[in-house]
Order: structure tokens, then sequence, then C-alpha cells
């Protein structure tokens, strides 16, 4: 490894990122210098394990993914607006759209929703903290050093640039050679372990530690949505370790799992990965599903309608996902037999997702409809996402998928789920959670220009893309012919991505302006709440959430207590010691020793992987001797808090 | 309705604007059995699907507008959560239109197996289609030829296409004939394909195969079975022979002209049962692979650069001569 190589040159764009992450990096340095920060820093969010602040760290990190994603996606749309435009290269282009690809899906979408599952699953079951609150700064640390490892890449040693379902054999060593795929093999790997520790962590925090009286089936929709993604989550995710790990052997050590000497199987990678990614999908629109019920109902002042069959049908969706892998490669030529199965399973999870639009349809009715931002959202979901949705059924009747597969089709109808289903609901439940995160709304004025400027856009630039697609247009490709005759509908999308952009611009500055000019919320309640969340007295609960563990009598229990007018105070009586866990620098560590290993395997530096797995054990054996039982904060302390005089 | 107006508007001027082109597009503009069977399950599928969209955005327009928060606001209900009427009816309505999908399909999937109703009596012609980073080797066994990146059919007889890749995992896709099927190394897959009209037809590979996959084409040409003989027994004639040498020659990564060959590569070697022909070719002929940011993979790329540049000056100026 030469040293020109182990920087990228040549490209004056890749300079310029360069030049911003070190002046980024100059610049947090000496904020954090000049105003005494760093143990602010270090005490307040490195080594804590609160879930909120966690959540909101997940949040903070997806944004910033979610940016440099769109900045790929705007790249991508530049380069396609005109025909044989020379504004990306080839092997520039490939790298752009692996990256775009593999950042929303694992280091935008699900982040993004596991951030508002922290913030808000706890508080929605009346808990004080998830089950493992130690283990859940270890999952955030494992995915945050994940995507760091996996971003850095463009600036040192290239990108990967075999798509982000890095199929084989293109993704071997004699088709992809150097450290590009690398970063994806172990940028995944990492962030999976935590995402795989998140899954186990909520499942058990949902299933032990739900107040008293909140049986199951009086759980609400947003919680119930977080539990069935933890269990797809634990069921997908060691597939995919697997997956990774057998593709790393076949990088680094030489081995013939997917390969195409030694009897290697392309097929079987193909399988497994998709027997991961097809939940995957589910993994990120479950919770964004769960976000909208809540918005819903909130803002039409209704309970839930079929919530029954609201979470039949989610159970169902979530057992389909595992049936229907087979759908993102019928041209594979499996037989009629399979295609034919797949086709009909992959259709009928459109029976219980059609119910549950006709079951968000039904809760408007007879309510009372409050058009706020993330009703807005809401409602723009089920118009976008029906189009996603439709067109996925299309999508499932094998014999014609012959002619979408691989096409802009294909392209236009997975961003209408997934930018119509889960990024709308991350903007939804962003914006509807935002006063319990940070104690005021964002404006709603400036948010409504966000809506629309977003949606409009989305539209502009995906509804092109169907008819792109049946006129041939296959996806992946870094320029197209004059002749072809896709130039003008190219240019359309370009249009619409870019109002896309501004939207998020707006987006960034309603957040700046809302911190700067936004009234303080004075209650707990700041939209007129169903759910646990609202009741706590502050805007933003206090570190331990609940002075007190709400006794819980049926579904949107706190709703109902506003109704009867029965809100119960608090009062010095009821006020108890209450058990914390401590704060831990040890997650952190854990996550820097695991960045050194993906480096150094990435490089295939096996000395540094090696310190780097040592490290990583290091902390383990570490903390398996650690004698701590967490603290008790006092009544004095909590009395204080709450405001409440003895 | 005045805050939806906007919005069905723009709706509608989009459906217009974009399907107006429709007739145009090549998958629904099939010129053969194949793909008009496909056309047929796509636009069957097509009216169920604006069906649904009129269905949903009737209900929530109708919604929306009436259960709005306003003064002297009616029928507020805080508790109605659920019937058990109107839920049967959306669990049923979803599963009778699956299955109205499904047989269809299913009856397409299968009759996609094997050849053309109309034309399964007669003997399909055989070309095996093998993917080599990013050119296409088409090999016609019984005529005993072999083209690279182009293809002569006789219309209206079935060709049935064995598949198959000597290295990255590609897929063979001639849209306006039918759908796409893989070719994946160590692997074979079949596909019928016929065409009803002569003319020229753009194939590709529609499957990423890396750097040179936008460029990884060729072109179909269907003519009468007589001018398909002829062109066969020319070939087969006066064509020059493909020697293992120049096969391996193909077997390295990167773009050709068209070529014809008077014998094929079924001799050396069959890439269903050797996975790794190509990779040995390109050992014996001493190609690395190359890092995609080295210093060595630059200089090629920006190499390769100036040769397309001058490649396209000098045809550029070939046809100034004509027009003189």
């Amino acid at each position: 490894m030469k040293w020109d190589e182990f920087f990228v040159t040549g490209d004056p764009m890749i300079y310029g990122a360069d030049v911003s992450i070190v002046l980024t990096m100059v610049g947090i340095l000496f904020y954090l210098t000049r105003y005494k920060k760093w143990k602010w820093l270090w005490t307040e969010w490195l080594t804590t394990v609160d879930h909120k602040k966690l959540g909101i760290m997940y949040i903070v990190s997806a944004v910033l993914m979610l940016f440099r994603g769109g900045v790929d996606a705007l790249l991508m749309r530049t380069q396609l607006a005109v025909p044989e435009a020379k504004f990306l290269d080839s092997q520039h282009y490939n790298e752009i759209f692996t990256t775009h690809g593999t950042i929303m899906i694992i280091f935008m979408a699900m982040p993004f929703l596991i951030g508002i599952i922290n913030v808000v699953v706890p508080l929605q079951i009346g808990a004080r903290d998830v089950a493992y609150p130690y283990l859940n700064a270890v999952s955030f640390w494992t995915f945050f050093i994940g995507a760091m490892l996996f971003n850095i890449s463009f600036v040192i040693g290239g990108s990967p640039s075999a798509g982000w379902t890095s199929y084989m054999p293109l993704a071997s060593n004699e088709l992809s050679p150097g450290p590009g795929q690398n970063y994806y093999l172990w940028g995944l790997q990492i962030a999976g372990i935590g995402t795989l520790l998140t899954g186990i962590n909520f499942l058990v925090t949902i299933l032990k530690m739900r107040a008293p009286g909140m049986t199951l089936f009086r759980m609400p929709m947003f919680t119930w949505s977080s539990l069935v993604t933890m269990v797809i989550i634990i069921f997908a995710f060691p597939i995919l370790t697997v997956a990774l790990a057998l593709m790393s052997f076949d990088r680094l050590f030489g081995s013939h799992f997917f390969t195409l000497q030694g009897e290697g199987m392309d097929m079987l990678w193909a399988n497994l990965f998709w027997l991961w990614g097809h939940p995957e999908v589910y993994i990120v629109i479950l919770p964004a599903f769960g976000i909208f019920s809540e918005i819903i109902s909130t803002f039409s002042k209704k309970t839930l309608f079929g919530y029954k069959a609201m979470i039949w049908s989610m159970l169902l969706i979530a057992g389909y996902s595992f049936l229907v892998w087979v759908h993102h490669f019928f041209t594979m030529g499996s037989g009629a037999a399979v295609n034919s199965v797949f086709s009909i399973t992959t259709m009928a999870i459109g029976i219980p997702t059609g119910v549950k639009i006709f079951n968000w349809l039904f809760t408007m009715y007879r309510g009372k409809i409050q058009f706020t931002t993330p009703m807005l959202w809401s409602l723009g979901f089920i118009v976008n996402f029906v189009v996603g949705g439709v067109t996925g059924v299309m999508l499932a009747m094998a014999a014609a998928d012959y002619q979408y597969h691989n096409t802009y089709f294909l392209v236009s109808h997975f961003h209408y789920v997934l930018i119509a289903g889960t990024v709308f609901g991350c903007f939804a439940g962003l914006i509807y959670w935002y006063p319990k995160m940070f104690g005021y709304k964002l404006n709603e004025r400036i948010g409504k220009w966000v809506f629309w400027l977003f949606t409009i856009g989305f539209n502009v630039c995906f509804m092109p893309q169907y008819f792109l697609g049946l006129d041939g247009m296959p996806r992946r490709v870094y320029t197209y012919s004059e002749e072809s005759g896709w130039g003008p509908l190219n240019m359309v999308s370009t249009l619409g991505g870019f109002m896309m952009g501004i939207a998020f611009l707006v987006l960034v500055y309603n957040m700046y302006y809302s911190f700067r000019f936004a009234k303080r919320e004075t209650t707990g309640d700041a939209w007129g709440g169903r759910t646990l969340e609202w009741s706590t007295p502050s805007a933003m609960p206090p570190f331990y959430n609940f002075a007190k563990i709400p006794e819980v009598t049926g579904l949107d229990h706190f709703w109902r207590q506003k109704q009867a007018g029965k809100v119960e105070k608090l009062t010095a009586k009821d006020i108890k010691k209450i058990h914390m866990p401590s704060n831990s620098g040890v997650p952190f560590i854990m996550g820097s020793f695991f960045f050194v290993l993906g480096f150094g395997f990435v490089f295939d530096w096996i000395w540094m992987a090696f310190l780097g797995g040592i490290g990583v054990i290091g902390t383990l054996i570490y903390r398996s001797f650690e004698y701590d039982d967490g603290y008790y904060v006092s009544v004095e302390e909590v009395l204080e808090t709450e405001k409440i005089s003895k | 309705m005045q805050r939806l107006k906007p919005f069905l508007t723009f709706g509608l001027l989009m459906a217009v604007f974009m399907l107006s082109g429709c007739s145009d597009m090549v998958v629904l503009d099939p010129k053969g059995p194949v793909g008009e069977q496909q056309k047929d399950l796509i636009m069957y599928s097509i009216w169920f699907m604006l069906f649904i969209l009129l269905v949903v955005y009737a209900l929530t327009a109708f919604i929306v507008y009436k259960y709005r928060d306003r003064k002297n606001h009616k029928g507020y209900d805080p508790d109605n959560e659920g019937s058990h009427l109107l839920e049967t009816i959306w669990w049923i309505i979803p599963i009778i239109i699956t299955i109205a999908l499904a047989v269809p399909t299913v009856k397409t999937i299968y009759s996609l197996e094997g050849p053309p109703e109309e034309t399964k009596d007669q003997k399909p012609l055989v070309i095996h289609a093998t993917s080599v980073d990013w050119k296409w080797v088409f090999t016609y066994p019984e005529q005993d030829i072999e083209t690279v990146n182009y293809l002569h059919i006789p219309e209206d007889r079935p060709i049935l296409f064995k598949l198959t890749s000597a290295d990255s995992m590609a897929s063979f896709w001639v849209p306006q004939l039918g759908g796409q099927k893989y070719a994946m190394a160590g692997m074979e897959t079949e596909l019928y394909l016929q065409a009803d009209e002569q003319g020229t037809y753009e194939g590709r590979n529609s499957n990423f195969t890396g750097e040179g996959f936008t460029d990884h084409t060729f072109d179909v040409m269907a003519m009468s079975d007589e001018e398909f003989e002829k062109w066969a027994s020319e070939t087969n004639a006066e064509a020059p022979e493909l020697t293992k040498e120049q096969y391996d020659k193909l077997m390295l990564p990167g773009h050709v002209k068209e070529m014809t060959f008077s014998s094929t590569h079924l001799g050396f070697v069959n890439h269903v049962d050797e996975a790794d022909y190509a990779i040995k070719a390109r050992e014996r002929l001493g190609y690395e692979p190359l890092i995609p940011h080295s210093k060595a993979a630059k200089e090629k790329r920006e190499e390769e650069k100036k040769k397309k540049q001058e490649e396209q000056e000098e045809s550029e100026s070939h046809g100034d001569s004509h027009a003189h």
C-alpha cells in the first residue's frame, strides 16, 4: 500500500471534501476547547446510558447521514440530468450509488427509527430506562463507529462500488480488488452488532418493563410496532452477520463460499443477502407505521380504529417478511413453481398492508382532524405510500417482473415506499416528539413549507422514473445516449431531487429557527397526546422519566384520565428513592477499539485488526469485573426536580 | 377541498403528461409473443391498481374534508374504535383482488417457461449467450458460428437462449422481445424469446457488473428465415475461425467491437462446468485487476478516456468527408 493510494487523490470534489472535513474537525475542537465543553461532552453525552440522550444521538447521526446520502443522490441526479453527461465517470458514479444505498438504509433509516424508539418506547410503557442501559450505549457506539468507518472510505482508500447488494462474484477480490468492498463488509458488520443488541434490549424492555396494568393489548401502537420490529431484527440480523463473515473470509483469507473459483456459489450470497434484506425493509417500515398510528389517532382526537386488526396485520406482515425474499430475483431462473409461490406470498403482503391503510382512514372517520405538520406528513404518507404499494404488487407478479427487474420502475417503487413510508415517518415522528426531546416545538409554518416542498419534489423526482423504467432504462447506468429518449424525464426527475434537497435545508433551518425563537413548552403534553410519554409534568422528562411509575387501566390511559378530569397530581408521599444505572465510558472506548479492528481488516493489516480485537475483548473483560450496580436518586433530589414542596 | 386542489391538479397534469408517451415505451410496445404476454399482464394489473388508487384517494379526500376540525363540526365520535362489518369488507376485497391478480400471473409464469403457444411445434433455434465483462458472446451450435455483441435471429421462430456467464452475474434482456433472465457463472439458465417483426432491437445486460456495465449492450437483428440461413451459411464459410488465444483475449474485462467467427468456443470450454475459466485465462495472459484508486488504474482510465475521445473525433471527421 503506497501513500498515494491510501488517500483518494485526483478529484477536485474529493479535495473539497478533505478540506471541509478538516475544517469541520478543527471547528469542533476549537469550539469545545474555547467554551470548555470537553467535560460536558464526556459526562453528558459520550458516557451516557440514558435512553433519551442515546436516542437523540442516534437521530443526530441519522440526520447527518441523511445529508451525506442526499448529497450522493444529488450528485447522481446531476450526472443523469442530461444524456452523455461527463460530470462523473463510471467508477465514481458506481461508488456514489453504492454508498447512497448503503448509507440511506443502514446508517440513516434504521438509526433514525431506532433513535425515535429509544426516546419514546420506555416513556410510552412507563419505564425509567431500557432493560440493559449499558448495552444500549454499546449498541449506539458500534452503530456510530460502523457508520464512521464506512463514511471515511471516500477519502481514504476509495469507496465500495459493487452496489449496496454487493452481489458476488462482482464483489470478490478478482472483480473488485482493494479496500473499498472491505469497508462495506466491516462497516456493516460492526453496525450490525449494535442493531442485534438493540433488538434484544428492546424486546426484553417491552416484555418485562411495562408499567403495572399495561397488558400487551393495552400497549400503544408505536410500542407494538417496535416490539414486532425487534423480533424481526433478532431473526434477520444473524443472517447478515454470517453472510458478511463468509464474504470477509472469501476476501481476506481466500475461502470460496461465493467466488468463481473453488466451486463457490454466487447465488448463495444473493439468497442470504435478501433473506436478511427483505425483513430489513420491514424493520424500517413497521416503526414508521407505528408512528403514523400514534399521530393520526392524536390529531383526529380519536381512538385508533381496529386496534387488534392493526396488531394482527403487523404480525402477519412480520411473518410474511421472511417468506418473500426470492421476489428480489425472480429472474434467477428458479423455475415456475418457485416463482409462483413467491409471487403469491409477496402479493399477499398487500392484504394486511391494505387493511392498515383502511384502518388509518377510518381512524380519521368521525374524528376532529387537525392539520398539524406531523399530521400532514401522515396524510402525505397515505397518499404517496399507496402508489408504492400498488406498484409493489405489480412487481410481485413474477411474469411481469421479468420486464421491471433492474429498471427505474423498481427504483421508483422502492423510493415510493421507503421515502413516503420510512422518511415521512421519521420526519413525522421527529416533529411530533420534538417537544419531548427538546422542550419546544418546531415552527409549524416553516414545517408546512418543508412538507409541501419535499412532497412535491419527491413526486416530481420519482413519478417520471416509473415511466423511464417502462421505457427500458436500467438502474445503475452512469449515463445514457441521446437516442434513448430518456433525457427529458430524467431532467424533470433531477429538478424534483433538488427540490427535496432544498426542503431538507429548510428543515435544518427550522431546527435553528425554532431553537432560537420557539415558545418553550410549559407542560409535558404538547399536542394533546393520548399515551404515557405525554403524562410527565415537565416538557422534557427528567433522566429518571417518572417520579412515580404510573398505573395503567386501559388503552390510551392518559387520554382517558384527561377526559375524566382525573389526572393524578404527584404529592410528596408518592416519592421514593429511585434506582438508576451509572454512566460508563467503556462503550465508547469499546467502539473505538472496534474502529481499529475494522480499519485493520479493511486494509488487510492483520496486526492492527488483532490489536483492535484485543482491545474489544479487554473492554468486555473489564466490564465483567466491574461491580457497579448503579445508584439511588434521593427523595430530596426527586422532589426538587419535580418542584414538589414537602 | 380547497386544500387538495393544487395537489389534484398537479397529479392530473403529471398523469396526462406521462401517459401521452405510453405507447412509445418499449416494454409496452413488444415485437414478439413473449413481450406481448407480459404487456397484457402489465396492462391488466395497471387497471386494478388505478381502481385501488381511485378508491383510496376518494375515501381519503372525503374523510379528510368532512371531518376536518372546524366550527359547527358534526359527527365527532371519539370512541368509535372499530366495526366488524367494515373490517371484514377490507380484509375480503384485497383477498379477492390478490386472487384475481395471482391467477393470470401464475398462468403466465408457467407459459413463459416454454416456447410461445403459436410456434411451439417448430424446433426452436438454440443460441448460447455468454456474458463476459462487458461483452456478450453468442454461440450458434447448429450453425457452428459465433458472434460477439450482436445477434441475428429468424423471425416467427422461437429462440431458446442458453444463458451463462464467464464472470459476474449478468442479466440478458431485450425489452421489446420479452423479459430478462440472469446469466450466471457455473450455471445455465434458459429463456425463450421470439420476434414477430423484422427489425433491429436493443439488448443489454441489465444487472450491474461494474465499471463497464453501462455499455454492456448488443443489437438483435430479426430477419426472414431465408435471410438468416443465408447469413449463417455465408458466415460459416467466410468468417475466420475462433482460436483459443483469441477467445482467451475476450475473457479480459473491457469492451470490444462486433466480431464474427466460423467456429464456437464450446470446443475449448463450457463455462457451465468451468466457472473459473475466465479468471484462469486472465492469469495466463498476465492480467492483474487494478485497485480502482491506485495510480495505475487512474492512468488506465485516463488512457481509455483519451482513446474514446479520439475514436469519436475520428468517426465525426469520417462523417464530414462523406458529406462533402
